[in-house]
């Protein structure tokens, strides 16, 4: 029953492969692309944006594009604070670190940015890590070692179940946001096992949120540990723009909280916030924050000038989810089937019929000039194709009006509605 | 419980698993011959699990390849527990 990269009992061997030729075990994947490639889509993985006009606008080969498939979810990465700041660091502290944090790698920017996160979700400890995906990585394979249980969500994100993979720990999934489903392996874990719960305030590929007000209850009444993971929801979701922790009152009772830089921040890495008064000895057992170098010291001054204008983005974030209401309403009575009955986050996934059809969709849509993400199995649930439209706080009620007419046509010309 | 038993309640268990009727021996395969998805799998599992009252972890069903081997680790974890 294992999950891993399908082994069909006679593998076919492309022809022309040499003998030990250690690529023959993606040879399903090169013919599902090339196949795709000869139906004569433009390559919806190879995309390069030829300039950067704003946070929702970019030239992709050659046209104007608006862009509604990036995590920049406030628009900071123009931010004229933000920028002024990374400028001011790359020129007082040169281009890079060239160091861990543990040696050589922490500067004043640093510190100053972990100060930002600790005021910003008013927790004790803040830790900042090169990416995201390494900050799961390292919190998740140090917490929950040989022995211990990690309890997740079948839907969880690829750096977390790299995590529990590297900490070795006994991994058992539940059901996508299914409280009960949780509810009884937790009782099934023999009582003095070690349990860290994992979940996801905003699950990406949906755009749906977690019930983690039920969820962190039952978790805690059975004596487990919680991490959240606010990657979709930072800087949105929330009076203070915490996350759905923040948002659903259960903030307080989780153990640690994940974000990142590299979507309302707008810049790259990633940071764990706790109130556990042990925290800080993690800086010398995390394997994934010792052995890596630390953040140039301009995308630190970036990251931290950001957080402290995000803790006062209250209009933003209402602008936000005014768009989300919009664009989701639009594209129901359009006629198109959505990953959520009601918008729940900035992320809207229209849902295609199949990865052929959804991919004429997608470059339909990019002829009209809007990006979208392609989403195809294995990362999405139920093996379904999505285009993915997640929104910015930049977006103007006049481009969400736009978009719905691209779509409109795009749909049209697809034969999708 | 002896294994008979736990064969025979995994049997009835399969069957709405079991789309194209495959006749099920100790040495039918999941993934090759009754053609399990990874949502299959957590389904299927699943109600093993609320069946017996045990947990079977990733790591401890990444390596069940066929039914036989199913039926036994379910036998060991049910005498274990």
């Amino acid at each position: 029953m294992s999950e891993g990269i399908s082994q069909p009992d006679a593998p076919v061997v492309r022809e022309g492969r040499a003998k030990g030729d250690l690529f023959a075990k993606f040879d399903d994947l090169i013919a599902m692309r090339e196949g795709l490639l000869a139906s004569g889509v433009e390559d919806p993985f190879n995309l390069v944006m030829e300039k950067v006009l704003s946070p929702t606008r970019a030239i992709c080969n050659g046209r104007e594009t608006i862009l509604l498939g990036t995590y920049n979810y406030m628009g900071m990465t123009f931010d004229p604070d933000v920028i002024e700041a990374g400028k001011q660091a790359l020129e007082e502290f040169g281009s890079g670190t060239t160091g861990s944090r543990v040696l050589n790698g922490t500067y004043q920017g640093h510190k100053e940015c972990e100060d930002a996160l600790k005021e910003f979700y008013g927790m004790d400890h803040a830790m900042v890590f090169s990416t995201g995906y390494q900050a799961n990585l390292g919190i998740i394979s140090t917490m929950a070692g040989k022995g211990d249980y990690v309890v997740l969500d079948i839907d969880s994100h690829a750096s977390i179940y790299d995590g529990c993979a590297m900490g070795r720990a006994e991994i058992v999934p539940f059901r996508h946001n299914d409280i009960e489903a949780l509810e009884k392996r937790l009782k099934r874990i023999p009582a003095e096992a070690g349990k860290l719960v994992v979940l996801e305030g905003v699950y990406s590929m949906l755009g749906d949120v977690a019930p983690l007000k039920e969820m962190v209850r039952v978790s805690k009444e059975a004596g487990a540990m919680v991490l959240v993971d606010e990657a979709h929801s930072m800087g949105f979701i929330g009076e203070h723009g915490r996350g759905v922790a923040e948002a659903q009152g259960v903030l307080n009772d989780v153990d640690f909280v994940i974000g990142t830089f590299s979507k309302s921040v707008g810049t790259v890495g990633g940071f764990c916030v706790s109130n556990h008064p042990d925290f800080e000895i993690m800086r010398l057992v995390c394997r994934p924050y010792v052995f890596t170098a630390s953040l140039p010291p301009s995308v630190v001054a970036t990251a931290a000038t950001s957080i402290r204008k995000l803790m006062h983005g209250s209009n933003k974030r209402a602008h936000l989810w005014e768009n989300s209401r919009t664009l989701h309403k639009g594209l129901k009575d359009l006629g198109f089937q959505l990953g959520t009955d009601e918008p729940q986050s900035a992320i809207i996934a229209v849902i295609m019929p199949d990865l052929t059809r959804g991919a004429q969709m997608w470059e339909a849509l990019l002829k009209e000039g809007l990006y979208v993400n392609l989403a195809r199995p294995p990362a999405t649930p139920a093996n379904m194709t999505l285009l993915r439209c997640s929104l910015c706080a930049e977006h103007s009620e006049d481009e969400v009006t736009t978009i719905l007419g691209m779509f409109e046509r795009a749909g049209k010309a697809t034969g999708i509605i | 419980m002896d294994r008979a038993e736990i064969d025979r309640r995994i049997r009835d268990l399969i069957e709405p698993f079991n789309k194209n009727g495959v006749t099920i021996t100790d040495a039918t395969t999941f993934q090759g011959d009754l053609e399990f998805d990874s949502l299959t799998v957590m389904d299927f599992v699943a109600a093993i699990e609320d069946e017996f009252d045990i947990i079977i972890s990733m790591n401890q069903q990444a390596e069940i390849e066929t039914y036989g081997q199913l039926v036994d680790a379910v036998k060991k974890l049910v005498d274990a527990g």
